[in-house]
């Protein structure tokens, strides 16, 4: 087991716990850099697809596992993103002004809903947010003028600094985007986790009483949750559109909001790794489905075939198993393993068994 | 100047007067503590300062200025901290965490700077930490700095109930039955905590505690509760000894003749 001592403040506030870790980090990323030059295009363009899909979990993870707010209807702020990137792109913007405006836009959409959803918690912000995100598809059929209706729109290519970038053209470009948006992003998370702002969101979280104690301002912290969490989406969104290149309100029905809350629970609430777990599983998962589909129909004779719902239905069984049997997701059992390895053979069989907790007051609430 | 002067309190939950007509002034440097029976309404005088509850009459002051109408995150950057009877900790964080929320109203940075992590933010989570640093010295929480509250023991627990108002750097001191569940030795800790807190950091504390070989040992000051009206005040021997607190506490004979 490692074991740090501490001589310094700084140890505390690092990106990385330790000098293996930051090597490790540094690998991981030198290697995702690397990754065009050995993956096929096929996989290349699937890698991509689970980048702006991990982008999407950073966001919704902000918000349900850093500081407490369900929300079911993120996938309405993936759209804002998207077809506010399509807007300002036609329009005449280059990328690098329209790309942060999409995302501001998703995140000011965001902060305006956060102010109705201030006044419920639990069950009941679920159900407004659901509610909002089966609007959605309706709200983008109306807004026929901006959003093509029915129709859809085309996305216009990507030109930064004289640099072409087309996701069928050059995968490989747009795949490096992509990657240099989500490390970014991970930095201003991982920033705000370790600063006053984050412990203000968890704070929220875990004791919204003790956290007005601590002089948290709830109501505007909760907002801006929303609005950093819709951000992040909205930057994935705009991503998507690009990624997508034609689409219509059917990239946004309310299933995708669903996958997305599925993808950050099953990756692990409140952690950073989680969305990517998460990502990894929700992105892979159809590609594995068909796999095996085109090996049972191999080895069956029985042709090509389909069975209707078949992927939904597996996500539901993924989801269902994951809340029964580890609530804290891939990470979370990923963490008991090393923890079980580096304690080896000293891992005691109760150590991770849940602590009963004191039974905290509702009074005040 | 008194630091916190009561005036006149009252509150009603539905027909119930919870709080009825409580004055009372606390000094710069005493504790000061409220005692009573159970439902006397010390935890709702709390409550009423910290600004969860309103009051439906009456008027707090602290130091000099009417907080009657404040928010109640308005009130810990004014220098009030506090703990909590049934212990409200941010239970999926480490005892370090906890301190650094209890920080928060002396938070510098503004948010575009945290996502950043501007220098300026740099330093002031260096400050951060050095103050929680030392209350973790001063209560002797250091084994436990790095564990996940969900993990600890109740008598700890407690002891970072205090720590976590303490990292505030407080003024005044709001203690809900610090010793409530605690063993004799642990109680006896806090007494020596709460003397170093008033005679070493210059606190002012006003605490609610039922346990009264603490409340003599530590208090300058008691305030005898009943049916939230005020029944005594005076040094703990005098309230202990007043007829109408015995009277509260067991009870009247009847008079057989």
């Amino acid at each position: 087991m490692r074991i740090h001592f501490k001589t310094d403040y700084q140890q505390d506030i690092r990106l990385f716990e330790d000098r293996r870790e930051t090597i490790q980090y540094l690998l991981l990323i030198i290697a995702a850099f690397a990754a065009p030059f050995f993956l096929s295009e096929y996989f290349l363009g699937e890698v991509t697809y689970i980048l702006i899909w991990v982008l999407a979990g950073l966001g919704l993870m902000v918000l349900a596992g850093h500081t407490g707010q369900a929300s079911l209807g993120h996938g309405a702020f993936l759209a804002c993103g998207a077809y506010m990137q399509v807007i300002l792109l036609e329009a005449g913007l280059p990328f690098l002004a329209a790309f942060p405006l999409a995302g501001l836009f998703a995140g000011v959409v965001g902060a305006i809903v956060a102010i109705p959803a201030l006044k419920m918690s639990g069950i009941y912000l679920a159900i407004a947010t659901l509610a909002f995100g089966i609007m959605t598809e309706d709200v983008i059929i109306l807004l026929e003028h901006w959003t093509g209706g029915v129709e859809g729109v085309f996305t216009p290519g990507i030109s930064i600094l004289g640099f072409e970038i087309d996701r069928w053209a050059t995968p490989d470009r747009f795949y490096w985007l992509c990657l240099i948006v989500v490390i970014a992003v991970t930095l201003v998370y991982k920033n705000i986790l370790r600063s006053p702002t984050g412990r203000a969101f968890t704070a929220i979280r875990d004791s919204e009483v003790s956290a007005r104690a601590m002089g948290v301002n709830v109501a505007g912290y909760k907002t801006l949750a929303f609005g950093v969490s819709c951000f992040f989406t909205g930057l994935a969104g705009a991503l998507l559109a690009h990624f997508l290149q034609v689409f219509n309100y059917e990239a946004f029905l309310i299933l995708i909001s669903i996958q997305l809350l599925l993808m950050v629970v099953v990756g692990g609430l409140g952690s950073i790794h989680g969305a990517y777990y998460g990502a990894i599983v929700i992105g892979l998962l159809p590609v594995l489905i068909t796999m095996a589909r085109d090996f049972i129909s191999d080895v069956t004779g029985a042709g090509n075939f389909t069975i209707p719902g078949l992927e939904t239905g597996i996500f539901a069984l993924i989801l269902v198993g994951f809340i029964i049997i580890e609530p804290l997701g891939i990470y979370g059992r990923w963490t008991k393993i090393r923890i079980w390895l580096e304690l080896f053979p000293m891992a005691r069989k109760d150590m991770f068994r849940r602590q009963k907790s004191y039974l905290k007051t509702e009074r005040m609430k | 100047m008194s630091l916190l002067s009561v005036r006149d309190l009252a509150i009603n939950f539905g027909g119930v007067r919870a709080v009825d007509g409580v004055s009372f002034d606390v000094e710069p440097g005493e504790v000061f503590t409220i005692v009573g029976p159970n439902g006397a309404g010390k935890s709702t005088i709390f409550n009423l300062i910290s600004r969860f509850y309103q009051p439906s009459a009456g008027a707090v002051h602290f130091d000099g200025q009417d907080i009657t109408a404040m928010r109640p995150d308005q009130i810990a950057p004014l220098g009030i901290a506090r703990t909590f009877q049934n212990i409200e900790l941010f239970e999926h964080s480490t005892v370090l965490h906890n301190l650094l929320v209890g920080r928060h109203s002396k938070r510098k940075t503004s948010w575009i700077e945290d996502a950043l992590f501007l220098p300026s933010t740099r330093r002031a989570e260096l400050e951060h930490r050095q103050r929680a640093e030392e209350v973790i010295d001063f209560l002797d929480l250091q084994p436990y700095r790095d564990k996940m509250i969900a993990g600890l023991p109740y008598g700890v627990r407690k002891v970072v109930e205090i720590a976590r108002a303490l990292a505030s750097g407080p003024k005044l001191l709001l203690l809900d039955e610090p010793a409530s569940g605690l063993s004799v030795e642990e109680t006896q800790d806090v007494a020596f905590w709460i003397e170093d807190m008033q005679k070493d950091m210059g606190l002012t504390i006003l605490m609610v505690e039922h346990d009264m070989s603490l409340v003599s040992q530590v208090s300058d000051r008691v305030l005898a509760l009943a049916d939230g009206r005020p029944l005594a005040m005076g040094t703990s021997a005098e309230v202990q000894s007043h007829p109408d607190v015995i009277a509260a506490y067991l009870g009247v004979e009847e008079d057989a003749a």
